[in-house]
C-alpha cells in the first residue's frame, strides 16, 4: 500500500488520479480502518489528508458563515462553543455518531462520503443549507451536501474529487436548527429513523424552513413538501399534521433487522413534529 | 511499500519505531515499542479496550494508523500510575473491585482519566455516556460507575 502525506488539496486531487487500484482518502479514518481490517476494502493508495493546512481549522467566514476543516472530529465540534450557539442541530447530529473514542477522530465529511443513509451529521448539514468545496482535476466547485450521496455507501464524486472544506451559511437572526434520531439503544447505535428542520421566524410566524429525512431512502433526503407545510405557519396542529403528512409521504424505506419500513415511516413523522417543536423553540430563542 | 520511520512522544518519552503504513496505532505500540497494556478486543472501534488520548483527546488506537502518530503526544496506561504509586482511578478500581478478567481495564481507566480532566465533577450519567465506547462482558458496569464516581469526588477533594 502506498501512504502519501499531500501538503494540498490540489496535489491530493491529483495523486488520487494518478493512482492505479483502489484509493481511499484519510481523515479521522473511523470507516477506512474498519474497512481495512475487515478485509472489504483494501487500498492500494491511502492518502492522509490532515497534513494539509486549514483541515484542523473551525474558521467564520467574512459573511457571517462557518468554514469547517475536512479533519475536523465531532469532540472538536461540540467543543467550539460559538458554532454550538449558531448550529445546534448540525452539532447535535454529528455528536450522535459513535463512542467518545470515535468523536475524538470521526468527521462530518467521513460521515458524508461513507454514503450511509443513515448517518446523522448528513440531514443536520442538508437542513442548514451546507454545501461542500471540491477540490478536483479542472478546479474548485462548490456542491450541496446533498447532491453528495448517491446511494448506500456511493457518492456522486468523480476520481480525483477531493473534498476540501465545508461550508455552513450565516445563522442570521431568528434561526433555530434540530436534529433528532431514533434508535433501540440511547447511544451507540446506527439510526432506525432521523429528521433535521432549520427554520427562521418572524414573531411567531416561519418564514423559511428546511426539512431533511435520514435512514429512511437511498439517501439521505431534503423534503421540500415538508418545509412548504411549514412556511407561514405558527406551527400550529395545521402544520404539523401537513409536516409529518409531507415527511411520510417521502419515505421509501427498507425493510430490516433494525426497523421495518411501515415503523421506519411512521417513526420519521414523529420525529419531524419533535424536531420541528425544538427548532421552533430555539429560533425564537426559548431555552432548549 | 517500504517502512515509515516515526517519532513521536509517549508518556512523555520520545520514542521512534518503523512503521508499515497499514499497522495500527495499537500494533505499533504492543508489538514495536513493547506496551502491551492497552489491548485488543474487537479492532473496529466497538470496544474500547486500546483507549490511548493523542494530544489530550481520547482515541481508539485501533482506528489510528501508527504512522499518523508521527509528532504527536501519546498517553497509554502504562503512564497512569507515578512509579509504584496507582492513580487515584487505578487504587479506586481496585477498592471497589470494579474489574474482574481485566481485560478492559486499561481503556476504562484511560478514557475515565480523560473525562475528568475535561470534566472534574461529572454526573452519574455523564460517566455512563462517555463510558459507552468501553464495553465490560463481566462487571455489568455498576461497580465501574462507582468506582469512577468515587475517584472524581477523591480528586476534587485533593486538588
Amino acid at each position: 500500500m502506498d501512504f502519501h502525506t499531500p501538503s494540498s488539496f490540489e496535489d491530493a486531487s491529483k495523486r488520487a488520479a494518478e493512482a492505479t487500484g483502489l484509493t481511499r482518502f484519510l481523515a479521522g479514518g473511523t470507516d477506512v480502518l474498519v474497512q481495512m481490517r475487515s478485509g472489504t476494502v483494501l487500498p492500494d493508495t491511502l492518502i492522509d489528508l490532515k497534513h494539509i493546512p486549514g483541515t484542523q481549522d473551525i474558521t467564520r467566514t467574512p459573511d457571517g458563515g462557518w468554514r469547517i476543516g475536512i479533519a475536523v472530529s465531532g469532540a472538536r465540534l461540540g467543543d467550539h462553543a460559538d458554532l454550538v450557539a449558531d448550529w445546534p442541530g448540525v452539532v447535535e447530529g454529528m455528536e450522535l455518531v459513535g463512542s467518545t473514542q470515535v468523536q475524538g477522530r470521526a468527521t462530518l465529511v467521513g460521515n458524508l462520503c461513507n454514503g450511509s443513509p443513515a448517518a446523522d451529521s448528513v440531514p443536520g448539514l442538508v437542513a442548514a443549507q451546507a454545501s461542500v468545496e471540491i477540490t478536483g482535476l479542472t478546479g474548485v466547485r462548490t456542491v450541496p451536501v446533498e447532491d453528495i450521496p448517491a446511494g448506500p455507501g456511493k457518492t456522486t464524486l468523480s476520481p480525483g474529487d477531493v473534498i476540501s472544506g465545508i461550508l455552513i451559511p450565516p445563522r442570521g437572526a431568528h434561526g433555530g436548527d434540530a436534529y433528532q434520531r431514533f434508535t433501540p439503544r440511547t447511544e451507540m447505535d446506527i439510526a432506525v429513523a432521523g429528521c433535521a428542520i432549520s427554520l427562521r421566524v418572524d414573531g411567531d410566524t416561519i418564514t423559511e424552513a428546511r426539512v431533511a429525512v435520514g435512514a429512511v431512502a437511498p439517501t439521505v433526503r431534503l423534503v421540500p413538501d415538508a418545509a412548504a407545510a411549514l412556511i407561514g405557519s405558527t406551527l400550529d396542529d395545521t402544520a404539523i399534521d401537513a409536516l409529518v403528512t409531507a415527511v411520510r409521504a417521502a419515505c421509501n424505506p427498507i425493510d430490516d433487522k433494525r426497523g421495518t419500513a411501515e415503523f421506519r415511516t411512521d417513526v420519521a413523522g414523529v420525529l419531524a413534529k419533535r424536531v420541528a417543536h425544538i427548532a421552533y423553540s430555539r429560533a425564537k430563542g426559548d431555552a432548549q | 511499500m517500504s517502512k515509515i520511520h516515526v517519532t513521536t512522544v509517549v508518556n512523555g518519552d520520545e520514542v521512534e519505531f518503523l512503521a508499515d503504513p497499514r499497522e495500527t496505532l495499537l500494533d505499533c505500540l504492543r508489538d514495536h515499542l513493547g506496551l502491551t497494556g492497552s489491548k485488543e478486543g474487537c479492532g473496529t472501534g466497538d470496544c474500547g479496550a486500546c483507549s490511548v488520548t493523542v494530544d489530550g483527546v481520547l482515541v481508539s488506537s485501533c482506528l489510528m494508523l501508527g504512522v499518523e502518530a508521527q509528532g504527536k503526544r501519546i498517553a497509554t496506561i502504562e503512564g497512569m500510575a507515578n512509579g509504584e504509586e496507582l492513580h487515584p482511578l487505578q487504587r479506586q478500581f481496585v477498592e471497589h473491585a470494579a474489574l474482574q478478567c481485566g481485560f478492559c481495564t486499561p481503556g476504562i481507566l484511560v478514557a475515565a482519566k480523560a473525562l475528568l480532566e475535561k470534566n472534574p465533577d461529572p454526573t452519574e450519567t455523564e460517566v455512563r455516556y462517555w463510558l459507552a465506547g468501553n464495553l465490560c462482558r463481566c462487571t455489568g458496569y455498576d461497580k465501574i460507575i462507582r468506582a469512577v464516581m468515587d475517584a472524581a469526588s477523591e480528586m476534587r477533594g485533593a486538588a
